[in-house]
């Protein structure tokens, strides 16, 4: 299937979303792919009740002349020019043949995910991300009664115990692993966005009743002895309590989840498939959002983690300028030093503290595709060398959960990404691009929602 | 480490290891200096299979021995290096592809080799994943797969108990008459300069009779049981690449890992490690006509590598004629994995002055006289070779 638009967005979160809308009110013909059965990206998809902004949002999504590919994920670059490419995309139902997706321009909008830390036992089983319980609970996970520990960094920790007490968890502990002082900034930060600072306080409302321990991170999640051979229904050993540390002191608690969250690492796969500049883990844009790449924008997570709020400027500021509406996006792009600010902030208030590193013993497993220890990664030179002589991240994640661990822990960068993006059936590599003429779209742009 | 040494190796790929690996065994003073760590050049792309091959009697040779060598240390392999003897099937798609099937068999006889023929039936059986109708196959019991960049490791550190060194990552700039320049203006002196740079020895050699010929890889999730042996067609025979054009030909190995390993292609002239779509597509289709399930199965990665390709194909071992200092042991095209042990096993006997296993002779760079011109109309490259 092949698939021509003049303005194509990969995510639909809120910088994607953004950036669709700029660029189809602009009449031009816009697509939007995202791996999600529904738009919203990580804040706003499942969400029972989005927020006023949300809805707002979405319901001009809705509204706009606007390609929507929900439940595709883009797997590779086929073509790559100052004037245009392709990508093909892989529907995640399966029979569905793989589209290609002809473009003039590229947004991509591929937000982050979150960064996992090796420590005993974070392998078990009901030990997960912070953002992922959240989104299962979401999705209809019974949570009700069930003791939750939420440990990492940021204000997603908060956010996460809120919703999840909302959904009748007893979170019996936040643990954030920066300290008070430390965070003391991003709350100044806060002062200039009123609107954080009071969802801020509303999560904090909301889970006033569980302790809050700041330096406090988990030294390792215990399991239940061993069922022993004979007990067929349950052969994995299974979560029973974590194992806190702060400041020297060591204390257990015992819990159903345990919900850990460092942050978050940029999703810049795709980025880096293309070619485009990637400095210090974050793709490179001028104020326009344009990236080191021509024909190719940049909006979001991937730029710098700096919140919903940023998310949505700089998709707006990508979807103008790619539609050539040069001058509004330079006046919208005047207000982006304010959410830099707030995202250096951000970053230093979720800087990992040193120590976290030595959370792993060597038996620990710091790859899980692959189940690699942290004993095999010690003394190797680089990312590629432990790749090469160990396995590590050469499963079928590819190094997006153990590569963020590593750069913590080794300061290793990943490499350039290689196709597929994502794992993806052979016979979505087999076909060559579809070449019709890709200039017939340009000038009249055909809008044709779906 | 700046001293003097009977041998330097420029190149810690899994020919630099063998090579390292043999001078050390015979008391040389060796060191090895690599540009980026060891077995990450070609053989960190190479798909490791260690087979023999017959496309000439020196080619024979040359794995034959090197199969030999490998079985020699199969047992001291550690678990890292996934050895298996997996055996290959050359597969047969019609009568005319039999008859070479019974040649290969007689010509693997004469020099030693046991081999098996399989009729449609006893292929299908050893192959239920095969697609109905083909004639046959000869299988090669000896065959073996293994992870290569373990193995190259696994020789530098045995030449490393033998007092070899290792200088990495440091790169070399120059090597000429007993000297090597790194690219922090330092010097290294030897005796005998051993340049196993692989698809890159012609950076400091551009005479060298060698090009660089592209080749895909893609590797699928753990499907265990899906293929049993390597899988190879004798087809690319029939269809007879010209030298120039692009080829591809069916070629999948099961990995001891459970996953699926599927080649291959060749080009010329492809400078970048960029993925040439159309290419990794015929080569997917063409092993999909093999094993019609192939294309359900998921894949996690595709990648490129460079061979060393000369014109003969038949790697370049032994003195360079116009410096006595230099030893080459490169142009190794698709059979590096394979000829690294037979290869050091060469280099170590010329550098010591004793007479080789096996006739060196085919595989001196001379062959190609003195003055060696490379500009590629002079080259008569041949057709597609095998991985
Ligand atoms: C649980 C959670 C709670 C949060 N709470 C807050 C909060 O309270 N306040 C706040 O300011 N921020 C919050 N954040 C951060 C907020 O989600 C982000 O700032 C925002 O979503 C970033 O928007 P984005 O568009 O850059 O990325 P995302 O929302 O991550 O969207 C990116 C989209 O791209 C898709 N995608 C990526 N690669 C591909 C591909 N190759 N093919 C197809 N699709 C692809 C992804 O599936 C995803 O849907 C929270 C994050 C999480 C995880
Ligand atoms: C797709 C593909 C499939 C293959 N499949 C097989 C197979 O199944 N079986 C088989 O036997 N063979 C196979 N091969 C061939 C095999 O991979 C190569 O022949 C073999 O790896 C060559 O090893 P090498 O040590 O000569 O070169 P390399 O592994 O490339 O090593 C050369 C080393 O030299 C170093 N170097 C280069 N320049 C400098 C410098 N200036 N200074 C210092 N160091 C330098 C590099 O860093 C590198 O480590 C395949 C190859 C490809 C591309």
């Amino acid at each position: 299937m092949k698939k021509d638009f003049d303005i194509l967005v990969v995510g639909a979160g809120p910088a994607g979303i953004a950036a669709a809308i700029a660029a189809a009110e602009n009449g031009l013909r816009v697509g939007v792919v995202d791996d999600s059965p529904s738009p919203g990206g990580q804040i706003w998809r499942r969400g029972t009740q989005p927020p006023t902004a949300a809805r707002r949002w979405n319901d001009r999504f809705e509204a706009a002349a606007v390609v929507r590919m929900m439940g595709w994920r883009v797997i590779d670059c086929l073509r790559l020019t100052p004037e245009g490419g392709i990508l093909r995309a892989e529907c995640n139902t399966p029979g569905v043949q793989p589209a290609d997706l002809h473009f003039r321009h590229l947004i991509l909008a591929t937000g982050a995910r979150e960064r996992f830390l090796p420590f005993p036992g974070w392998t078990l089983p009901n030990v997960m991300g912070a953002g992922g319980l959240d989104a299962m609970v979401r999705g209809g996970l019974p949570i009700e009664g069930k003791r939750v520990v939420i440990a990492g960094t940021g204000p997603l920790l908060l956010a996460v115990a809120a919703q999840l007490t909302a959904h009748g968890a007893s979170v019996v502990a936040i643990c954030e692993q920066a300290s008070l002082a430390q965070m003391a900034p991003l709350a100044l930060a806060l002062l200039r966005q009123p609107g954080k600072l009071l969802q801020g306080a509303k999560y904090r409302w909301a889970t006033r009743k569980t302790p809050f321990f700041t330096r406090c991170w988990p030294a390792a999640a215990l399991a239940e002895p061993n069922p022993g051979p004979g007990s067929e229904n349950e052969p994995q050993p299974r979560l029973q309590a974590v194992t806190l540390h702060r400041e020297g002191k060591q204390w257990t608690v015992a819990c159903d989840y345990l919900a850990c969250g460092f942050h978050l690492v940029p999703n810049t796969e795709l980025a880096s498939l293309l070619g485009s500049r990637i400095q210090d883990g974050f793709v490179v844009t001028d104020q326009q959002m344009r990236t080191s790449i021509p024909a190719v924008w940049c909006a979001g997570e991937p730029t710098g983690i700096g919140g919903v709020d940023a998310s949505l400027l700089e998709g707006r500021i990508a979807g103008l300028s790619a539609a050539g509406k040069t001058e509004a996006a330079r006046a919208l792009s005047k207000r982006r030093p304010g959410m830099q600010a707030f995202a250096r902030a951000l970053e230093r208030a979720c800087r990992l503290d040193p120590r976290l590193r030595e959370l792993a013993d060597d038996q620990t497993i710091v790859c899980r595709c692959e189940d690699v220890r942290m004993a095999a990664l010690r003394g190797r030179s680089g990312w590629r060398d432990a790749k090469l002589h160990t396995r590590c991240g050469m499963g079928p994640c590819q190094g997006r959960v153990c590569g963020g661990a590593a750069e913590f822990l080794f300061g290793w960068s990943a490499g350039h990404a290689h196709p597929p993006l994502y794992p993806a059936r052979v016979s979505s590599l087999m076909e060559e691009a579809e070449e019709e003429a890709m200039a017939a779209s340009s000038s009249h742009p055909a809008i044709e929602p779906e | 480490m700046t001293g003097n040494h009977d041998v330097i190796v420029i190149g810690a790929g899994i020919v630099g290891a063998a090579c390292a690996r043999a001078c050390a065994a015979r008391g040389l003073q060796t060191l090895v200096v690599d540009a980026a760590g060891v077995g990450g050049g070609a053989t960190a792309a190479g798909m490791g299979h260690i087979v023999a091959m017959d496309d000439s009697p020196a080619q024979l040779a040359l794995t034959r021995r090197s199969q030999q060598l490998w079985s020699a240390i199969a047992a001291e392999l550690p678990t890292e290096v996934e050895f298996e003897r997996r055996g290959t099937l050359w597969v047969a798609a019609d009568e005319e592809e039999m008859q070479e099937v019974l040649r290969k068999q007689t010509v693997y006889a004469a020099a030693g080799l046991e081999t098996e023929v399989l009729d449609a039936r006893s292929l299908a059986e050893a192959e239920p994943n095969l697609r109905p109708g083909l004639a046959g196959a000869l299988r090669v019991p000896s065959d073996a797969v293994l992870y290569p960049p373990a193995a190259a490791s696994f020789l530098l550190r045995q030449a490393m108990d033998l007092d070899a060194k290792l200088l990495a990552p440091q790169r070399v700039v120059a090597a000429a008459n007993g000297q090597v320049s790194l690219d922090d203006g330092s010097r290294l002196y030897a005796r005998r300069i051993v340049n196993a740079c692989g698809a890159e020895a012609t950076r400091f050699l551009p005479e060298l009779p060698i090009r660089k010929r592209r080749g895909h890889l893609l590797i699928t999730d753990r499907y265990p049981g899906f293929v049993h042996h390597q899988l190879v067609e004798l087809g690319y025979l029939k269809s007879a690449h010209s030298v120039a054009a692009d080829s591809t030909a069916f070629n999948v190995q099961p990995r001891q890992t459970g996953q699926i390993l599927i080649g291959s292609s060749r080009e010329f002239d492809a400078e970048d490690s960029t993925i040439n779509h159309a290419l990794l597509g015929a080569m997917l289709r063409r092993a999909e006509s093999y094993l019609p399930g192939i294309g359900r199965l998921r894949a996690i990665r595709v990648w490129t590598g460079f061979r060393a390709a000369t014109p003969d194909k038949l790697p370049l071992i032994g003195p360079w004629p116009e410096d006595a200092s230099l030893c080459l042991a490169t142009g190794h095209e698709g059979l590096g994995i394979t000829t690294s042990l037979a290869t050091g096993e060469l280099v170590a006997a010329e550098i010591a002055g004793v007479r080789p296993e096996i006739a060196a002779e085919p595989y001196l760079p001379a062959r190609f006289g003195d003055g060696i011109r490379t500009d590629s109309e002079s080259m008569l490259f041949g057709e597609a070779a095998y991985d």
